[in-house]
């Protein structure tokens, strides 16, 4: 089972880590089941402002491209660089070396949910 | 009103194998066991096991009436041989692609499209009102096996000789005493075969290719690495790449046209040919990591002309890929062109097909 702890859940199947002033996001593991291989991402560039519940990017499996939306609000600060050469990464470790962005200067978001409240909803949703 | 998606007789293995399923063509099948990446991989460099029940099966016993449907002339298709050839409506339009069986005791054995078979068999029934035609799908179960050690492992279940199998030929035999018809044909541009059973048979001959796969690292695959393999492979895949409104010249099938003889859809065919074609399927090299895909736009200076009828990675070349629909003077190979991905211009170039060739063909 892996280190969730400390994480909070969007209804839109990202997670976000928040570590003193930086915030770590990824997908959730559930997300990339539904996913599947994942071949391609479309990432901001370090220093761009996002909102929180607004769009981050674009994922791309075999099966369809999807959008990425951001957890929280902030400056980007890093990108995982990693997964231009290796977004399989993604699916092999969601919450570890599949991380996608970090965000600074962080606009937080009461909305997000615990991890039982995200699994409460995740097995509220239709199966595939 | 309640869709309800049909089974074929391997779905309990299926499950049993943990496979995500998907509705295909009113079929409930196999989307990927554990990864396409890997299944896609297991195919090209050992073998893959895939469940293909859901194609339709046709007979067609009258010469004639097949001679009239069919886009190629079948009276030198010897028995024991495969030709892929096309349904066209009146337009000229491709009603479905299919596989046509010299089967031994007369006539013809169609293997069409899963969510084809049905309207197929209404098409060829409405031109043979009392003719022998018979739907046969739901009474056969179908078995791919594909990649370089397939042959090597269909052969130790089998006493039949396989090595004198032609590619696009069958026999009749039994594999893990299973009795079969052993076709050398596929949807992947690999070697391999397609193993016809009875649906009460097809249980056994898929956990026995299973077992003595292991020692080749066999996969189960499911329809997602069938999609990113015949793409590779240059295939064409119907309701994709072509419809009822697309005509075989379009679509880069001109060589499975007889036109010396009379089929339905011929005038049309040599009509279209002669006022000249709007449009022509081509091959699309990403020359950046976007991914194209189905419907995409095609582009030439930032105006749009064409259209991307299948896309999607390359896993065996490295980079992405797309069969589309441009104007023929655009079709030279390293014609550059661009996809609109998400609203910008991803730089693509024309490329010939197949994309992907198998090293040593047989």
């Amino acid at each position: 089972m892996p280190d969730v702890s400390g994480m909070r859940f969007s209804e839109s199947h990202e997670w976000v880590k928040q570590d003193g002033d930086t915030a770590t996001i990824g997908i959730t593991e559930y997300a990339q089941s539904q996913l599947g291989d994942v071949i391609y991402l479309e990432l901001p560039t370090v220093g761009q402002q996002l909102d929180a519940g607004g769009r981050l990017g674009v994922i791309e499996s075999v099966k369809a491209a999807s959008d990425l939306y951001s957890p929280v609000g902030g400056e980007v600060a890093d990108v995982n660089q990693e997964l231009k050469d290796h977004p399989e990464y993604v699916n092999q470790d969601p919450y570890g070396k599949g991380w996608i962005i970090k965000l600074r200067a962080i606009k937080d978001n009461p909305k997000l949910l615990d991890e039982k409240a995200y699994d409460d909803f995740v097995k509220g949703q239709a199966p595939a | 009103m309640v869709v309800t998606a049909e089974r074929t007789p391997l779905y309990e293995e299926h499950v049993r194998l943990g496979a995500q399923m998907t509705n295909f063509g009113g079929w409930l099948m196999p989307l990927q066991y554990t990864s396409i990446r890997e299944e896609h991989r297991a195919v090209r460099e050992a073998v893959g096991l895939f469940d293909l029940s859901h194609m339709g099966e046709i007979r067609l016993k009258d010469d004639a009436v097949a001679q009239r449907l069919l886009t190629r002339d079948l009276t030198a298709l010897r028995t024991g041989r495969v030709q892929y050839a096309l349904l066209c409506n009146d337009d000229g339009g491709i009603i479905d692609d299919v596989l046509v069986y010299a089967v031994a005791d007369g006539g013809y054995l169609l293997v069409v499209n899963a969510g084809n078979q049905d309207s197929d068999f209404d098409w060829i029934r409405s031109h043979s009102p009392d003719g022998p035609v018979f739907n046969v799908g739901r009474e056969w179960a179908l078995v791919g096996v594909q990649g370089p050690r397939a042959v090597g492992l269909v052969q130790r279940l089998t006493p039949s000789p396989l090595d004198g199998i032609k590619y696009y030929a069958f026999i009749e035999g039994r594999v893990a005493d299973v009795a079969c018809v052993i076709s050398r044909t596929g949807y992947t541009g690999e070697d391999g075969f397609e193993l016809f059973c009875g649906n009460d048979d097809a249980g056994r001959l898929w956990r026995a290719l299973l077992e003595e796969g292991q020692a080749d690292g066999i996969r189960p695959a499911g329809l997602g690495a069938r999609d990113t393999l015949r793409l590779e492979a240059g295939m064409r895949l119907y309701g994709n790449d072509m419809d009822d409104k697309t005509n075989p010249l379009e679509a880069g099938l001109e060589w499975t046209l007889s036109l010396d003889k009379d089929f339905i859809g011929r005038d049309a065919i040599v009509r279209a040919r002669q006022s000249g074609l709007d449009r022509r399927l081509v091959g699309l090299k990403m020359l950046d990591r976007s991914i194209p895909r189905h419907g995409y736009r095609v582009l030439r200076d930032g105006r749009p002309l064409g259209v991307v009828s299948s896309g999607n990675v390359s896993f065996t070349l490295g980079y992405n890929i797309a069969m589309a629909y441009v104007p023929p003077a655009l079709t030279e190979p390293q014609t550059r062109l661009e996809v609109d991905v998400r609203g910008s211009a991803a730089p693509a170039e024309v490329v010939s097909l197949p994309f992907y060739k198998r090293p040593h063909p047989k």
